[in-house]
């Protein structure tokens, strides 16, 4: 994301360069140590008993169940299908959320119309809908509504309001030589939202996987959400932690890749 | 005289608001001959901008007839480009692909018509920007740019509405040059709305001077600089000794109007 730096100029500049790096560095160093320190004490008290490693797992014994779960097989189903759910869940929820947007910014009567109900929606809690549903659904599909659910307002809220801080100019200019609606959308108000448009898929990475794991918490059969509720049943801390484990991974390779998207499509701004 | 290019007839523009309804010109009435310069000023707020919608088509008059080459205006058209106060390039764009954006609204991009508006950069010194993204140029080479963006519909009335307001002086002279040059060399009939009123005078062949609000042509002046043929802008700063005449002229007709609406 940041430009590669310059050959130094002199020795000044050369100092300089070494102080940033040396910053970046000193930060990269402090998180991994955060991480490592948590991780080893965790561990250590787990084994020395001052805390129970019934209730509490230790990071060991997550990476043995993390093995053994992988040797069986099921640990790749279980992640397979919450991936597939969050992925299907998030492109649905864009695009049901990207096209609503559009419609609103088409017409200023139906935004009107549509401002009260979401904003009763957007504060509503999506997650009480769960058992709604599941019986509508049926187990299967309503992860996705709930995935859908809890994203989508959002979504819409974000891209309308970013349609409409497009700068009026754009699209007088756009008119001044004969642009039809369809063409001001399509050459000035959606390329002016994309970085709106990347803020709300990183927006809805998380709420997607949080729409996914309460799904399959209410009416799975497997994913991760599911060998959560049945390891915390069960009273198998460690399969709980491990199923955590995979999911900050999940989350994490998202975000990721949208902020590889983002830097490579937002090139423009510099 | 016939080769009136865009005419103005008796044209009236309300504005309502829930508030009430203001009118922003009335009674006006103006005509521009193929070809030449017109620069517009006036008062804050008297309809300088609205004039400039009217031929471009995004306003409708309330009553009268605008006229471009004869023909009523009813929308946005061809015949005529309008820029802006400021650049407005688009900035995920670069230079080439900003500079082809009305042939792509207007369903005219062909090779021909990309090549022509290249061509454009080309001419008038910007060759070596078009990959250039907008943030990369400075405030002058925008305004240029966004010029030749005007200029690649080839349209034939042009409409500028203060575009160089936003740059600093130094620029701003150099480019009233500049452009003055270009749109006399590509013979266009060009009218330019401006707060400056030496800026009128530099560059237009005549200055017309509108009444506070609701806006009508008060008094014009034709530009005789004295040079025999149009002289450039900056030349004419520099040379004419008529430049302080009509600028005291013009100077007078505006503070009249400052000191009868109390506002600037």
């Amino acid at each position: 994301m940041s430009e590669s730096p310059a050959a130094a100029r002199s020795p000044e500049h050369a100092a300089f360069i070494r102080r940033v790096r040396r910053g970046k560095l000193a930060v990269l160093a402090a998180q991994a140590a955060i991480l490592v320190a948590a991780l080893a004490l965790w561990e250590l008290a787990a084994d020395r008993h001052w805390i129970d490693p019934f209730l509490t797992s230790q990071p060991s014994r997550i990476w043995e169940t993390l093995v053994r779960m992988a040797s069986q097989g099921n640990l790749w189903l279980h992640t397979t299908v919450t991936l597939r759910e969050t992925l299907i869940g998030f492109a649905a929820g864009l695009v049901v959320g990207f096209g609503a947007a559009v419609a609103l910014w088409w017409s200023d009567f139906l935004s009107r119309v549509a401002d009260p109900y979401l904003v009763i929606l957007n504060s509503m809690p999506k997650i009480a809908l769960g058992p709604i549903f599941y019986i509508w659904l049926g187990d299967r599909l309503s992860v996705y509504g709930m995935a859908v659910a809890i994203s989508v307002i959002v979504t819409i809220t974000m891209l309308y309001t970013g349609f409409r801080e497009v700068d009026p100019n754009l699209i007088k200019l756009l008119r001044t030589f004969g642009a039809t609606r369809a063409q001001v959308l399509r050459k000035a108000v959606i390329p002016a939202s994309l970085p709106t448009l990347i803020s709300s898929l990183k927006v809805n990475i998380g709420l997607t996987l949080v729409g996914v794991i309460v799904g399959e918490f209410i009416s799975s059969k497997a994913g991760l959400g599911y060998l959560i509720i049945y390891g915390g049943q069960v009273f198998r801390l460690d399969m709980v932690m491990t199923a955590v484990f995979i999911l900050i991974l999940i989350s994490a390779a998202l975000y990721l890749l949208v902020s590889a998207l983002e830097s490579s499509v937002l090139r423009w701004r510099g | 005289m016939n080769d009136t290019k865009l005419e103005l007839r008796d044209v009236g523009v309300k504005y309502v608001t829930l508030q009430g309804e203001t009118d922003a010109l009335s009674d006006l009435s103006l005509a521009v001959r193929d070809g030449e310069f017109v620069a517009v000023v006036g008062p804050s707020g008297c309809g300088k901008s609205t004039l400039l919608s009217l031929v471009a088509g995004l306003v409708r008059p309330t009553s009268g007839t605008v006229l471009v080459a004869g023909q009523p205006v009813t929308g946005p058209s061809r015949r005529v480009g309008y820029m802006l106060q400021e650049d407005y390039l688009f900035k995920w764009r670069d230079v080439a692909a900003n500079v082809v954006l009305g042939l792509e609204v207007q369903g005219r991009l062909s090779a021909a018509s990309r090549a022509r508006a290249l061509g454009l950069l080309d001419k008038y010194g910007l060759s070596d920007f078009k990959h250039h993204l907008p943030r990369q140029l400075s405030g002058g080479m925008r305004q240029r740019v966004a010029l030749i963006r005007t200029l690649a519909v080839d349209p034939e009335v042009l409409l500028l509405d203060e575009p160089f307001s936003a740059l600093d002086y130094q620029t701003r002279l150099t480019l009233q040059d500049e452009i003055w040059g270009i749109l006399r060399r590509e013979s266009k009939t060009t009218i330019l709305v401006t707060h400056d009123i030496s800026e009128a005078i530099a560059m237009a062949d005549r200055v017309i001077v509108l009444t506070k609000r609701p806006g009508r042509v008060k008094t014009e002046y034709a530009i005789e600089t004295g040079n025999g043929a149009a002289a450039a802008p900056l030349r004419r700063r520099r040379e004419s000794a008529q430049f302080a005449r009509y600028f005291d002229l013009i100077w007078k007709e505006l503070e009249a109007h400052v000191g009868e609406s109390g506002r600037g």
